[in-house]
């Protein structure tokens, strides 16, 4: 195999493994943009998962596992949303306790409905997102660069693929563009402000909070019906902390957000490309080190490559009406 | 008379056992500057925020213009056309100018057309009233009076035809303060109601039609300002007579104790903060540094008491040398007889959540009298407190209460207390009555005369003028770093404001 093919194969397999934390990174974008910090990306994306594995299953399509996964995840949001909004817990002890929550649930119910070790049964094509091939994909995949371009890095990736990237510039608009992202943001910077021009701060978190909900029931959506066939027990494993981090290294702003996630897919991709093959020079390179990259290269280059990544400046503090 | 723009009957408000508004009637006139002047705690802004739906009154009733309206959140205030102009901005720091008027007024779900809508309106807003604000502008970029431009335009752009500012001159400098009763005048003589909270005495005398004094939550008087002087207002905010200018006799300078030579410093981005500025203190005299605030004080007081790096230039206290590496031990001050009182108190002067006898000698702590052993002396500890309660009248008298529950002058006073009972040569002092009562105030200057009669050197910072030319004895004005003139205590308002604005010394002079 030539290099180039190796390339295509190795970057498409790189927009494979960014979608699930492109899913996660933008849903956290939304709730950190207006002041609640959300270290339960992990979770809502396992507890979708298993909403989407479980619903696949039972109902053989892939939608009601979608419908499924949304709405279990969008509900650990609103418990979220419930802890820190309405009662002004602590964010990230909510967030953990959602983490440990879908981690042991996920296996409980697993076993008790499907009795197959935590996993759920595989679905057949009709429960998954399966492969879309755009137009003129074969008939191109003969002509040089352009075709395997074209057919291999482009075309063929299911549905959810092309939704994730279309999320970016979408997201972009909403928090740019609208009267819902300007709330948005001013939300996350200076909720007294938000409130003294007569917005409520609550119903706009608990909004953001939905937003957040839903893409993480999208991403664990992927996970189990378009990159597997079911749901295998703490699948997510630690995507949802790498999209924090990515959400942290892009400073919450979606482009850069979007190229995080190619980046720490690539990574991904390549450790698994690599694996087991020496290289030159270095020699065999430990899978670990390569699973550790996106952290190290997170703090690295925020301790002095791209500057210090300011928080939205309310994240993290409960709104508390006082003067 | 017309009917009242406001009209409050029997508001009463009370939060756990406090009665922050008792049983409150107050009837604003249309088309006037009303000035409400009370002491911190008075309940001023509780009043206020009641009227801005902030919180909700426990009884009583607010009319505006003649109708009964219920306010049960700000959003309902502002369809009644009342305006608030917060002591604290309520604007986004990384939001434009454009982006802060609108929030919460876009009046469309795109935000292309609002914007350009907001941006003609604010245009015509701004040649209307002589408000003018660069809208592209990004507001942390912008210096505070423009930041407060930017509150009264959001009001506006509301069709605020009620407008009530909090504390609106705590962070203006005397011309922008002035600039800004300018644009009050000029929005009563458009019709509309301005409502001014202030405990500034001057400023009510300066700019208002009529007067509310309000004192432990009441009411206690409305007065035609005209009809009223400086004298009856105090008196009726404090509940008992005070003197505004604290009587001193002549000063009787000793040696030199503390001096300092040719300092420069320098902030974090290498921006010259204290630029050659050389000064001498001596026994028996209080020195007072005048200037608009960010001209260099802080850094200057920051680096003679060792906390932060100087550049070049030494600091001689008693004939030894501070260390200017800014890792100067305050302990080893403190010794050799140098107290400060810091300008922030909340962030340098106390620790907030920490009970009152624990601030009474923080930085002290480990002298004889409040140690046993390894331990510290708590009934020492508590028994010194007491007793600087009851020298410095610090309300309420409880040593063990949180310092974070008493009033902003009381928590002046401990940190006064503290540094003063400690009988120091050299008491550095940086804006001693930043947010303190009237009635604490006298308390404050007195006790700063008394340190000077008693023959310490006092080195005193301020940015309120009055406070500088009734203490000082010597008068040096900072202007961008820069010591620019030394005056005597007679010098006039005038001239003292020209150096502070940065006059040259010889313009001043003619």
């Amino acid at each position: 195999m030539d290099l180039f093919s190796t390339l295509v194969l190795l970057l498409d397999s790189t927009v494979r493994l960014s979608v699930p934390l492109l899913f996660a990174a933008l849903a956290g974008l939304y709730s950190e943009r207006s002041g609640v910090f959300d270290i339960g990306l992990e979770g809502k994306m396992l507890a979708g998962a298993f909403a989407a594995g479980a619903a696949a299953a039972v109902s053989g399509s892939a939608w009601v596992g979608l419908m499924a996964a949304v709405l279990v995840s969008s509900f650990m949001a609103l418990v979220h949303g419930f802890a820190s909004i309405t009662h002004r817990g602590n964010q990230i002890v909510s967030g953990v306790a959602i983490n440990f929550i879908a981690a042991g649930s996920t296996i409980i119910l697993g076993q008790a409905w499907f009795s197959q070790g935590g996993r759920t049964p595989l679905v057949g094509s009709d429960g998954r997102f399966g492969a879309i091939h755009l137009p003129f994909a074969d008939a191109l995949r003969g002509v040089p660069v352009v075709g395997p371009l074209y057919s291999q890095l482009l075309s063929g990736h299911s549905l959810l693929v092309y939704l994730a990237f279309l999320l970016v510039p979408f997201t972009w608009w909403v928090l740019f563009r609208t009267r819902f992202g300007l709330r948005l943001r001013a939300v996350g910077e200076n909720p007294a402000a938000v409130d003294t021009a007569g917005i409520s701060v609550q119903w706009l978190r608990y909004r953001a909070v939905i937003c957040t909900g839903v893409l993480t029931g999208l991403a664990g959506t992927y996970l189990a019906l378009a990159q597997n066939a079911g749901f295998v027990k703490d699948m997510t494993a630690g995507r949802g902390f790498i999209a924090l981090a990515a959400l942290i290294f892009a400073k919450w702003r979606p482009v850069p957000v979007m190229f995080a996630c190619l980046l720490f897919g690539f990574l991904d991709a390549l450790s698994i490309r690599i694996q087991g093959t020496p290289l030159p020079l270095i020699g065999r390179v430990p899978v670990q080190f390569m699973q550790a990259l996106p952290y190290i290269l997170t703090v690295v280059l925020l301790a002095g490559f791209i500057g210090r990544a300011i928080p939205p400046r309310a994240g993290g503090v409960p709104y508390v009406k006082e003067r | 008379m017309a009917e009242a723009a406001i009209e409050l009957k029997g508001i009463s408000k009370s939060f756990g056992s406090v009665r922050a508004n008792r049983d409150i009637d107050l009837k604003i006139a249309p088309g006037t500057i009303h000035g409400i002047i009370g002491e911190n705690g008075a309940g001023k802004s509780t009043l206020m925020s009641i009227l801005y739906g902030f919180y909700q009154a426990d009884s009583g009733e607010i009319f505006v213009n003649g109708e009964r309206a219920v306010i049960h959140a700000s959003s309902d205030a502002i369809a009644r056309g009342i305006g608030m102009v917060h002591q604290h901005f309520m604007l986004v720091h990384n939001f434009t100018v454009l982006e802060n008027v609108i929030l919460g007024a876009e009046g469309e779900p795109l935000l292309k057309t609002s914007i350009a809508k907001a941006r003609s309106e604010l245009e015509r807003l701004e040649r209307d009233y002589g408000l003018e604000v660069d809208p592209d502008a990004v507001i942390e970029d912008l210096p505070v009076g423009l930041q407060q431009r930017v509150e009264i335009l959001k009001a506006l752009f509301r069709g605020a035809d009620i407008l009530i500012l909090d504390e609106p001159t705590g962070v203006l400098t005397p011309a922008e303060a002035e600039h800004l009763f300018r644009i009050l005048r000029q929005l009563k003589d458009e019709g509309k109601t301005i409502v001014l909270i202030t405990h500034k005495l001057r400023e009510i005398m300066a700019v208002t039609d009529n007067v509310s004094v309000m004192r432990q939550g009441a009411l206690v008087a409305t007065r035609k300002t005209a009809e009223t002087t400086v004298e009856e207002l105090a008196e009726l905010m404090v509940g008992r007579r005070v003197l505004l200018r604290v009587e001193k006799g002549d000063a009787h300078p000793g040696d030199f104790i503390l001096s300092v030579k040719n300092l420069t410093v320098e902030d974090m981005r290498g921006v010259k903060m204290v630029d050659d500025v050389s000064l001498d203190v001596r026994t028996g005299e209080i020195v007072g540094i005048a200037g608009v605030a960010g001209n260099g004080q802080t850094e200057l007081l920051e680096t003679i008491t060792g906390m932060r790096k100087a550049v070049s230039g030494t600091v001689t206290l008693d004939g030894a040398p501070v260390e200017l590496t800014g890792e100067a031990d305050p302990t080893d001050l403190r010794r050799r007889g140098m107290a400060h009182v810091p300008e922030d108190r909340h962030n340098m002067g106390l620790v907030l959540p920490f009970e009152e006898n624990e601030n009474a000698i923080l930085g002290y702590h480990w002298q004889d009298k409040y140690v046993n052993g390894p331990f510290l002396d708590i009934e020492a500890i508590r028994r010194d407190a007491q007793g600087k309660i009851e020298k410095y009248d610090i309300r309420p008298t409880d040593a063990r209460l949180k310092t974070a529950n008493f009033s902003g002058g009381n928590q002046q006073k401990i940190v006064l207390a503290r540094e003063m009972e400690q009988d120091p040569k050299v008491l550095i002092v940086g804006q001693p009555t930043r947010g303190v009562d009237v009635g604490a105030i006298e308390f404050i200057h007195k006790r700063l005369i008394d340190m000077r009669d008693q023959g310490k050197a006092v080195l005193l910072v301020s940015v309120e003028l009055d406070e500088i030319r009734s203490l000082s004895d010597r008068i040096l004005v900072m202007f961008a770093g820069r010591i620019v003139g030394e005056r005597g205590p007679d010098a006039t308002e005038g001239e003292l404001g020209l150096l502070m604005a940065g006059v040259e010394e010889k313009e001043a002079a003619e």
